[in-house]
């Protein structure tokens, strides 16, 4: 990283990763004044060894204390990581911003590997409510079920659910991959902005509803169209994908991927497209 | 946000009493207001079993007071009166608190008339009557709300229970749940969401002559299905209706002597946990709830949107 105390201030800014524009008009939200940046903590920026591995037992452990323990071997190098007796408790692995194996062996509650930037998860059981919540990158596979709000507005990154999943899946989604190998809920798609959701079995009830942008692959039968979701048909270059994620996800081997429906925005309700640069950020 | 939970042991009966609360315990932290429990325990079955309470125990935003003892007692001493008119012989009375009672007595005519008349009696709220229901409910969180009530050693087959966070109306046990399905013996029904059309519906009910205790939204779930049944609808049948029926956003569950059921609306906005094996059905708003009584690996999904779903013992 550059160094921050003598880079000029936009320049401070990119080697952070962030941008120090001002939004004018209805959005007036400074998002980074890198005159703070001596007060600027980088979390979890560690150089660990995947092939140095340990388990971690959380059972008497709270998800504060989970977590901070999860850094503190991120610290110490440790690249492997396996949560034992996770109980279905909230909050485990969250803000994950490092390169990680990270296996959970057992299930998650609510919001599991939340706001994750990097690591590779794989959780042995089922998940709650809003797993994956904003992951920017990474991989999360979880092998039975997930709850409802999988992936919400998730930017970045594959997370991948064997079983099935609840209602309002990838809901205000801004990029990367959901993919399921089961039925999803309700509402799946509602409000997303971009990235890409395949389901191979069945969905619920207004599917895509209200969607700005992205794309929705569903393999069974769909509940019905949420307001503005419309069917597009599939390309080559749509099939090709899908078979590709499908071998990387590991599941749908045989799935007949030409038969999917492809569902987009209909943007009518609302035209993304047409918005100017700094609109489309206060979208986002 | 609420929390419920509900199991059913299926062809036995088990320690019902302490596994429900350990689930409500878990959930503790969706609703530190109050618990409730419905609890279907091994009674003989000969005798109808009434809880009732004579007065409140008043927290925060309750429009009713705490009195003194000396008028519990003399409300109680009224009940035995209007029990005695009514031809009903109590067998065994026990005083679970200065303001909560719960007889085991003989009693063969008509339920909503017999409930009409003890509830005619100032600030008395009949809790439950049922011949292996055993509804208790009071402030306070499920670990707090067994121990007032011994209920660590119920013996059962099934039950559902609440953790109550206060939203529409105040902390006491009438706003609590569970609702019992007054008129029906044996029928209660817990409630995680909010309902809006609650004074519709609840006009057009108390029009067709039912009973609404507090100014809770959760009350006319069990109002609206002890109607249903009261006209020949099934339970099951009663409680698809109430998908259409009832607007807002909800999760409940509802028992009766012999069967445990769940409904979830039609935008599923409520989360609930299933697990479902030969021998037991568990259910919470969480995983951790199924987990306080199943530490091992097991599988559990959530129902999707206006799934209705009933089971037996």
């Amino acid at each position: 990283m550059a160094n921050l105390k003598t880079t000029e201030r936009k320049t401070k800014a990119q080697s952070m990763g962030l941008h120090t524009e001002v939004l004018t008009g209805k959005t007036q939200q400074k998002f980074f004044n890198p005159d703070e940046a001596e007060n600027f903590y980088y979390w979890g920026t560690y150089d660990v060894d995947f092939n140095k591995r340990i388990d971690l037992d959380v059972n008497d452990l709270d998800c504060k204390e989970a977590n901070k323990k999860i850094d503190e071997l991120m610290s110490q190098g440790y690249g492997t990581i396996v949560i034992k007796n996770p109980q279905g408790k909230h909050s485990l692995g969250v803000g994950v911003l490092n390169k990680l194996n990270l296996i959970f062996e057992g299930s998650l509650g609510y919001f599991g590997v939340g706001s994750i930037d990097g690591p590779t998860v794989r959780i042995n059981g089922r998940v709650g409510w809003s797993c994956a919540e904003n992951m920017m990158a990474g991989k999360v596979v979880i092998e039975k079920n997930a709850g409802s709000c999988f992936g919400a507005a998730v930017r970045g990154g594959d997370l991948i659910c064997k079983g099935s999943v609840g209602a309002r899946t990838g809901i205000d989604q801004k990029g990367g991959t959901i993919i399921v190998g089961g039925d999803a809920g309700a509402f799946t798609g509602f409000m997303m902005q971009r990235g890409r959701i395949i389901i191979l079995g069945d969905v619920g009830i207004n599917l895509g509803d209200s969607m700005y942008d992205g794309t929705i692959y569903v393999g069974g039968k769909i509940g019905s169209f949420g307001s503005d979701a419309i069917e597009s048909p599939m390309t080559k270059s749509d099939v090709d994908w899908i078979k590709r994620k499908l071998k990387v996800a590991e599941i749908g081997e045989n799935f007949d991927v030409s038969k999917m429906t492809k569902v987009v925005a209909g943007k009518k309700l609302w035209n993304y497209d047409a918005l100017e640069p700094t609109e489309k950020k206060g979208a986002i | 946000m609420c929390g419920i939970a509900g199991l059913i042991h299926r062809g036995k009966s088990s320690d019902v009493g302490n596994e429900l609360q350990l689930m409500l315990q878990a959930l503790k932290h969706r609703g530190p207001d109050s618990t409730g429990y419905a609890l279907y325990a091994d009674n003989d079955g000969e005798n109808f079993i009434m809880r009732f309470k004579v007065g409140e125990n008043v927290g925060e935003g309750s429009t009713s007071v705490n009195e003194d003892d000396s008028v519990y007692d003399k409300r109680k001493e009224l009940v035995d009166q209007m029990l005695k008119n009514l031809n009903a012989t109590v067998v065994k009375e026990e005083k679970l608190t200065p303001y909560s009672y719960r007889y085991e007595m003989k009693y063969d005519q008509d339920l909503m008339e017999f409930s009409k008349k003890i509830e005619s009696i100032e600030s008395v709220e009949i809790l439950s009557i049922g011949k292996s229901l055993e509804l208790i409910k009071d402030l306070g969180d499920a670990q707090a709300v067994s121990k007032r009530y011994d209920l660590g050693k119920v013996k059962g087959t099934h039950g559902i229970g609440h953790a109550r966070m206060a939203t529409e109306s105040g902390v006491d046990i009438k706003s609590a749940h569970p609702f019992w399905g007054y008129p029906f013996s044996d029928v209660s029904v817990v409630h995680n969401g909010q309902l809006t059309n609650y004074w519709n519906n609840r006009r057009v009910l108390e029009n067709k002559g039912m009973r609404f205790m507090s100014e809770c939204d959760s009350e006319l779930i069990a109002v609206y299905l002890a109607e249903k049944m009261r006209n020949g609808a099934s339970l099951e049948e009663g409680m698809k209706d109430s998908l259409s029926g009832l607007d807002g956003v909800f999760t409940y569950f509802v028992a009766t002597k012999d069967s445990l059921g769940m409904a979830k609306d039609t935008m599923a906005a409520k989360p609930l946990v299933l697990y479902e094996s030969d021998d037991l059905v568990a259910m919470g708003s969480e995983e951790i709830a199924i987990r306080s009584i199943l530490p091992h690996e097991i599988e559990t999904y959530d129902p999707f949107d206006g799934e209705v779903k009933v089971w037996q013992i």
